[in-house]
């Protein structure tokens, strides 16, 4: 079971871990990413995502493969949503299934952190003040995202 | 010269004005060719030194060789997640 999708829909993080959950397992791995209320101090009140979707879905098809050789991880599940997302809607969800917790908790790190890296998503951030702008991380200071 | 239509997104569709750019380009442009012609267009002086350029779907270095009909973006940093 290794599957990757950009969906609009809303993401069922329980349907996902019950889709790798299998007794040949001993462990799951999981991230979730939120819409979080406050972001480099301002007060977000949305976020819309957007992507590049053919590309999006090919990317991160391609994370899974690497992946997959890298840590020997056979049961992956990831989905992003685009569209506009409410404070607390799931953004991103990720679960990674093994035999034992160190390669699935060391493969869902690496899934997340080149997800951030490569898969071409952006966000409009709305905020409450009525302004909005466009998230870069290549721009701003902070050191710690979701 | 062959036509080339670029798909831009989110930043990059606002500061240049459009969701697709047609160019023309000389045989042989590689993907600084290209870059360099963006970089002409009204908008496009707010863009960064190197902005990432994909080819059908993958990014491409610089010195990649352009093909009539390839799919081409301008891909700005990403912020998934």
């Amino acid at each position: 079971m290794k599957r990757s999708a950009v969906v609009t829909r809303e993401i069922d993080p329980a349907a996902l871990l019950a889709e790798v959950r299998s007794p040949e397992h001993g462990a799951i791995s999981s991230f979730i990413g939120t819409v979080r209320e406050l972001n480099d101090g301002r007060r977000v009140s949305a976020i819309e995502y957007s992507a590049y979707a053919a590309m999006a879905e090919l990317e991160l098809e391609r994370i899974l493969d690497e992946a997959e050789q890298r840590f020997d991880v056979h049961s992956l599940i990831v989905e992003h949503r685009t569209g506009r997302l409410e404070l607390g809607d799931v953004s991103v969800a990720l679960v990674v299934a093994h035999e034992h917790r160190a390669p699935a908790l060391d493969c869902t790190r690496f899934v997340i952190e080149e997800i951030k890296k490569r898969v071409p998503i952006w966000k409009m951030e709305h905020y409450e003040d009525g302004t909005r702008e466009w998230v870069d991380p290549t721009r701003a200071a902070e050191t710690s995202r979701a | 010269m062959s036509t080339v239509t670029v798909q831009l997104f989110a930043s990059y569709a606002e500061l240049l004005g459009a969701s697709t750019i047609e160019l023309s380009l000389a045989p042989n442009s590689t993907v600084n060719d290209l870059l360099s012609r963006i970089r002409l267009l009204p908008g496009a002086s707010m863009l960064p030194a190197a902005p990432r350029i994909a080819v059908n779907r993958s990014f491409a270095s610089a010195d990649q060789r352009i093909q009539p009909n390839d799919e081409i973006a301008l891909i700005p940093p990403v912020a998934g997640g």
